[in-house]
């Protein structure tokens, strides 16, 4: 997998003075090994030792500068490699797997959807609003790059808890941050999720993920090929940004960092970059391209080279500076945003030039495609690093991580024992006030989702809906994870973060086609979070394989961790599926008074009435103590595809008009939200008593799914179901008299006006940010 | 001669100003109570050739009325002095 | 009708533009790059929404000086329509062309969201499809909306008729001044407004009711040239 995260500089005491002595005078070969100045640049002895016998000498400074990048974690995938090859990849509609800057499926009519998350979670860590805000950029590049125009953007986010002002200063820049990228390049941020845990007090995550559209025939990849091929570097100019931010993404405390080396993003930089881009490939004359994100040139180069099999000689001084007497070192390593490598066909040079002054950019030949599989670095005259590709790439380290199953896993306990509440709706009024279960208004109002004007649904229903031009079809998009559940079950913890968001886009309409990942862990030199690591990839791994939905593109971000804690692992899926015809375009509010409800999915485990607030947002409210000591309820995959299979079929008939997935806040909050954002209320039925009833309602992990059903065509959704064996229960009808009642067993748990569920669930997180 | 202009952009004093009014709120908060207001601008520093100094007045106070300020809603003062080059 | 749609640096609802005078009216739209010296061939001229230079300095101040922007001028002062939308809106202040400016939203933070608009002028060449008083919901996306102009200007423009659209009571997202959400110059022929009425063409958008605007000024247009 090429490097993703476009991540933070911020080079540490040592480091800093490394460079300004570089800036002074460059340090021998002899004197970075006798002063052991690799160690600086976060390179082991036994890593050292390791360069010198593939280089057959001592490395020079910029080599070993060049080494220390494309060998850490974040640029290697050291620890993350041998897992990772483990997640299916393939498929019928796979056009582009893993490997390149964004994966590609087929959607027919000789079109593709290119897509790609990433995390930027450090760099959001030290200045939020800079930090989110390159992740988008980041991530835009890499849709682009491959020759797609991007149409649509989401987020997956996770803050520590809102009752800390640096919490929330941490959030609200962030959102600040991805909305003033997103808003000012203009493509619409259309969805995502955002949980809130004290897990994630130090260590925020922001992961941003694009999706754009692409013809078969336009797919750019980054190779450099084709010997005397010219080289060029295209857009903004460099400067001393984020010097090793690849390898410090890799270390540990972000906040022992400078601040000084935080990248600035620039999105009118990158609309103009973008624009010329896709200008420059529509020419035809491109022969690979690659965006400059961590470690800049040299890992764009080296990976460019690495996958053609050949050599580049690069001129550092013909490359553009923003600052005066940068060093090979610094060019080479700059981290500094909005910047392309392209290869062009010899004599077509002019091509790029042309095109790029149109949009006022520079684009300058700095090098040309060898044969002799080197990377060569000069500086006018003097050759500053000759390094071997596959050294920089295939021979960089692959660890065996040990993975030891965490104690706690086996001390969980079976079935949280709560009282019984006195009032059901009282806590449920909570419940929808918890900033992780409240409605995300007051964040993506602040996202324009709506340029373009092909968003058909809007941020706020089970999955985003963009159309694609020129047909009737449209893409479902979604972002899912729990890091709770992961955390008190990895295998299955990662596998119902595939079923759920398959689960969002089944709601909306769409077949789910392929998943991209962005996995965030603590240290991975912790075998307890290497084993959470493995065994979340393993669960996702056989949920992509049951749902049929392939990984196509990803990234790792490890040492999420602050003060010795870790923060949960949290994978998180994003997911595309196709809408085959606008029409089936389904969404999670009901529609209309006098519906029946249903609720698709099996009521209780197999297991019998065996409890599933293990792992919820209910027992984290009701006993925050103990919230983590439970087990979460198990998840069968096979019922969880029987399960989408009968929503998928009953949309196409047409038998439903509203579909909504029980997820967070369990199947109560459920019902909240399909009447809050319908404005209707419902006279609902539910089975059973104490910790069943609990269960029932707040109980989170299932596969489960409210469906809305106009009378006349409920005989046929009951019949599709029996015929799918899948359990369908009417629980009731909607009503017009705007309230929710829901009864158990003939004892009313719920009578709330709707209004106040609305007020209780929008008004949640803007209360807090006042 | 080289001259160096510094110049400040703020909002007439009719013009609300949200930032500074929110900026004044989180002064309160943090207990600076000594604090009556807040006004937000912006600082630039322009390096300019002129031949005197007369003419770098017309020049800064052009280019403040045309496009460095919206003289609807803002108001400027600058600061001239010659620099080495 | 001819159309032409400018592009600056930094446009970004351009092609939104484009596409929706092809859905509400069947027309085609020309993109016009800034450095175009020329809009004698259009009809209608819209400078759209997006960040024109990066917002940088402030919104619609650097664009203000393209070439374009003085044939935009040049066809106003003829009599030709032009209409600003959102960005375009702030460029238009910026030249002179409208009065008044648009200050950052008095929340601080961006604002993207439906907007219930009043129809307060439906007598111009653009509204005359609305009925005055009518409510209307149109997107809204910007970080600096917030229009201002002192009392005797405000006092001059409502006397006038140069208020076209307010947000509705209670429903202002902006802080504006007045609830002020579109205006036109005096004689009625150049229109700027915060809210994409390019959104709002059909019902999938979540609103058509900004698809009357490019029926309007069509059916002005054709009146136009049957005089002519």
């Amino acid at each position: 997998m090429p490097s993703g995260e476009a991540q933070i500089g911020n080079a540490g005491q040592s480091e800093r003075e490394a460079s300004t002595e570089a800036a002074m005078e460059e340090p021998t070969a002899a004197q970075v090994k006798e002063r052991g100045l690799y160690r600086s640049f976060g390179l082991t002895d036994d890593e050292y030792e390791r360069i010198v016998s593939l280089l057959g000498r001592q490395p020079g400074y910029v080599e070993t500068g060049i080494f220390s990048v494309m060998w850490s974690e974040h640029c290697s995938y050291k620890s993350s490699r041998k897992v990772l090859r483990r997640f299916p990849t393939a498929g019928p509609q796979v056009l582009q797997g893993p490997g390149e800057n964004a994966g590609i499926v087929d959607i027919g009519d000789g079109l593709a959807v290119a897509f790609k998350i990433e995390s930027h979670n450090h760099p959001t860590a030290i200045e939020p609003y800079q930090g989110a805000a390159t992740g988008v950029g980041g991530i835009i590049r890499d849709v682009f790059t491959m020759g797609a125009r991007p149409v649509a953007l989401l987020n997956s986010l996770r803050f520590g808890a809102l009752d800390q002002a640096r919490n929330r200063y941490l959030f609200a820049q962030s959102v600040a941050g991805i909305g003033g990228y997103g808003n000012c390049i203009g493509i619409p941020t259309v969805g995502g999720e955002v949980v809130f845990d004290e897990r994630y007090d130090h260590n925020p995550l922001v992961n941003a993920m694009c999706v754009g559209l692409i013809e078969h025939g336009q797919i750019a990849t980054g190779t450099a090929s084709g010997v005397g091929n010219p080289v060029l570097v295209v857009g903004a100019k460099t400067g001393r940004d984020g010097i090793h931010g690849a390898t410090f993404a890799s270390a540990e405390d972000p906040h022992a960092k400078e601040r000084s080396a935080v990248q600035v993003g620039d999105p009118f930089m990158e609309k103009l970059l973008l624009e010329a881009c896709l200008e420059l490939i529509a020419t035809g004359k491109v022969v690979g391209i690659q965006d400059m994100g961590a470690a800049g040139l040299t890992s764009s180069s080296a990976e460019m080279a690495s996958r053609a099999g050949s050599g580049l000689t690069l001129d550092v001084s013909r490359v553009p500076c923003r600052e005066a007497a940068m060093t090979p070192y610094e060019i080479m390593l700059s981290e500094s945003q909005e910047r392309m490598l392209v290869v062009m066909t010899k004599g077509e040079e002019h091509v790029a030039q042309e095109v790029f002054q149109k949009w006022g950019l520079e684009a300058s030949v700095i090098g040309t495609v060898t044969d002799d599989g080197l990377l060569r670095i000069r500086e006018g005259d003097r050759v500053a690093a000759e390094i071997p590709v596959t050294a920089l790439v295939d021979e960089a380290p692959v660890l065996d991580r040990p993975a030891t199953r965490p104690p706690y896993l086996d001390e969980l306990l079976a079935e949280p024992k709560l009282t019984e509440p006195e009032d059901y709706g009282q806590d449920l009024l909570r419940l929808l006030a918890r900033p992780t279960i409240a409605s995300k208004e007051w964040v993506y109002r602040q996202y324009d989702s709506m340029v373009r004007t092909e968003t058909f649904v809007r941020p706020g229903s089970d999955a985003a809906v963009i159309g694609v031009p020129g047909t009737r079809k449209a893409l479902a998009l979604t972002t899912d994870g729990n890091g709770r559940h992961v955390y008190l079950d990895p295998y299955a913890g990662g596998a119902r973060a595939v079923a759920e968001a398959a689960r969002n886009l089944v709601c909306s309409g769409a077949r789910p086609l392929a998943v991209t990942d962005c996995l965030n862990y603590g240290n991975p030199e912790k075998p307890e979070v290497f084993y959470q690591f493995e065994q979340s990839a393993a669960g996702m791994s056989a949920a992509c394989e049951t749902l049929r939905t392939p990984v196509i593109s990803g990234n790792v971000s490890f040492y999420n961790e602050s003060h010795g804690v870790d923060i949960y692992p949290t994978p998180v899926v994003g997911m595309v599926g196709l809408i085959e015809d606008l029409a089936l375009i389904t969404t999670s509010e009901w529609k209309g008074a006098g519906h029946d409800v249903y609720v698709l999915g099996a009521l209780s485990d197999s297991a019998g009435s065996r409890s599933r607030l293990g792992g919820s947002e209910y027992l984290a409210m009701r006993d925050p103590a103990n919230a983590l000591r439970y087990a979460p309820p198990p998840l069968d995959l096979d019922a969880e595809a029987a399960l989408q299979r009968l929503c998928a079929e009953a949309i196409r008939r047409r038998l439903i008009v509203s579909a909504h997935d029980v997820s967070d806040g369990g199947m109560l909050t459920a019902f909240a939200e399909c009447a809050a954002a319908g404005d209707l209320g419902a006279d609902l039925n539910l089975a059973g008593d104490g910790q069943a009833l609990m269960s029932l309602c707040f109980g989170e992990g299932t596969s489960q799914i409210v469906v809305e059903v106009e009378p006349a065509n409920a005989a046929a959704l009951e019949d599709l179901a029996a015929q799918l064996t899948v359990s369908a229960v009417r629980c009731g009808m909607t009503n017009s008299d705007g309230a929710l009642r829901v009864s158990a067993a003939g004892r009313a748990i719920v009578n709330i006006d709707v209004a106040a569920l609305r007020e209780s669930w929008q008004g949640a997180i803007a209360s807090w940010m006042q | 001669m080289n001259l160096l202009a510094k110049i400040y952009v703020t909002l007439k004093g009719s013009v609300l100003d949200p930032q500074g009014a929110a900026v004044t709120h989180a002064l309160h908060a943090l207990s600076y109570d000594a604090v009556r207001d807040v006004r937000i601008g912006k600082y630039m520093e322009v390096s300019l050739i002129a031949a005197s100094e007369t003419e770098a007045h017309e020049l800064v106070r052009g280019m403040c009325e045309r496009l460095l300020t919206n003289p609807v809603i803002e108001t400027y003062t600058y600061e001239l002095a010659e620099v080495e080059q | 009708m001819r159309c032409a749609v400018v592009q600056f640096p930094g446009s970004n609802c351009d092609m939104d533009a484009v596409k929706a005078i092809n859905h509400a009216i069947g027309e085609s739209a020309d993109i016009v790059w800034h450095t175009v010296a020329s809009l004698e061939a259009y009809d209608l001229i819209i400078l759209p929404g997006g960040f024109a230079y990066g917002d940088y300095l402030r919104a619609g101040a650097i664009a203000r000086f393209s070439a374009v922007m003085e044939a935009v001028a040049h066809e106003a002062e003829r009599g030709k329509w032009v209409m600003g939308i959102c960005n375009g809106f702030q460029v238009l202040t910026e030249g002179g062309l409208l009065p008044g400016a648009l200050r950052r939203n008095e929340s601080l933070q961006f604002r993207s969201e439906i907007a219930t608009l009043e129809v307060v002028n439906a007598e111009t060449a653009f509204t005359r499809h609305y009925r005055a008083g009518e409510t209307i919901r149109i997107p809204i996306a910007h970080g600096e909306g917030n229009y201002y102009a002192d009392e005797q200007t405000l006092l001059r423009m409502r006397e006038r008729g140069q208020i076209v659209f307010r947000y509705a009571r209670e429903h202002n997202p902006n802080g504006s001044v007045d609830d002020i959400a579109g205006v036109i110059n005096e004689r009625g022929n150049v229109l700027g407004m915060m809210p994409h009425p390019e959104r709002a063409v059909h019902e999938r958008l979540g609103s058509a009711d900004g698809a009357r605007l490019f029926t309007a000024i069509f059916e002005s247009w054709r009146e136009a040239y049957a005089k002519r």
